[in-house]
């Protein structure tokens, strides 16, 4: 085998991350509590860079690793602002829970 | 490297799992943190050393160092952390349908991808951290700070931008109260203001 060639299968890798972006979704929808939700989307996030990376480096080509590194960026912003939002809610109310937060409900 | 491809995607889909199925929030930061690591191990068998490194220090030392903190902040001075139900029985069905349309998508396109022949435009053998070599930290500063510094600028400005809404969202600023004797401060200081034009 080529020593430039991907030792295992793309394909492998591309099943790999759906699996674990899966299991992020399912967190969203069955999990009720924001902060195990942002988790999930956190490993949403992961997920969609395994990608990046596997196929970065199937092709050698490190467009996907400047791609990863701003996914990273914008997660860390993510998960920032979403922690606030969490923190916010929890001072006007005693428990968190998103089915109860409704204020910006249309 | 199939084999450790295989030990790292059971060890990542079951820290994973655990992430979303544990009872209490500092155990999915914990299952978390399993997932992060393993996640760096798989980056640096795909030659991503830089991106590895990265990602012990930005998520598991800064973002999930966040996690814990919060959950701390929260669950200080009230009763532990509890919840309600979650909503499995209302959303199992529903999610369970997502779900496996997801990976029936996925299934599908692996099945019928063609073959993929990578069109190779690098070096991948060569010594850890070599400039030239593909991956590492010579070669993607590189890239970075050439061809992609605009989307990197704007990454700086969307960081800077999440800083100044987290200290809008939860800084030291207040939400207004109105209670009784805030009314009472601000009637005072009209009162004050009022009598001072007047004497002037």
């Amino acid at each position: 085998m080529h020593p430039d060639l991907l030792p295992v299968a793309l394909a492998n890798y591309v099943g790999l991350s759906s699996v674990i972006f899966v299991i992020g979704v399912a967190g969203v929808l069955l999990r009720r509590n924001p902060l195990i939700m942002l988790m999930s989307i956190e490993l949403m996030w992961n997920a969609a860079n395994l990608l990046f990376l596997a196929f970065a480096r199937a092709w050698l080509n490190n467009a996907g690793h400047i791609f990863a590194f701003l996914v990273i960026t914008v997660a860390a912003a993510e998960a920032a602002i979403g922690l606030a939002i969490v923190v916010v809610v929890f001072r006007t109310r005693t428990n968190v829970d998103v089915d109860e937060v409704a204020a910006m409900k249309g | 490297m199939t084999v450790a491809f295989w030990i790292l995607a059971v060890l990542l889909v079951a820290s994973a799992m655990f992430v979303i199925t544990a009872e209490k929030p500092v155990h999915s930061v914990a299952g978390l943190l399993a997932h992060f690591f393993f996640l760096a191990v798989t980056y640096f068998m795909l030659s991503a050393e830089f991106l590895a490194v990265i990602q012990l220090i930005v998520y598991s030392g800064a973002i999930l160092m966040l996690f814990v903190f919060v959950i701390a902040l929260l669950s200080s001075g009230v009763a532990p952390f509890t919840l309600g139900p979650d909503r499995l029985p209302k959303m199992a069905a529903p999610a369970t349908l997502i779900v496996a349309i997801m990976l029936a998508f996925v299934g599908y396109g692996i099945s019928r991808a063609p073959a993929i022949v990578p069109v190779i435009h690098g070096v991948a053998a060569g010594p850890v951290g070599a400039a030239g070599v593909f991956g590492s930290v010579a070669d993607f500063g590189y890239a970075l700070f050439t061809a992609n510094l605009l989307p990197f600028e704007i990454t700086a400005f969307i960081l800077m931008v999440a800083v100044v809404g987290v200290i809008l969202l939860a800084g030291d600023h207040a939400p207004y109260v109105p209670t009784r004797r805030r009314a009472r401060i601000v009637e005072r200081d009209m009162r004050e203001a009022i009598a001072r034009a007047g004497e002037e």
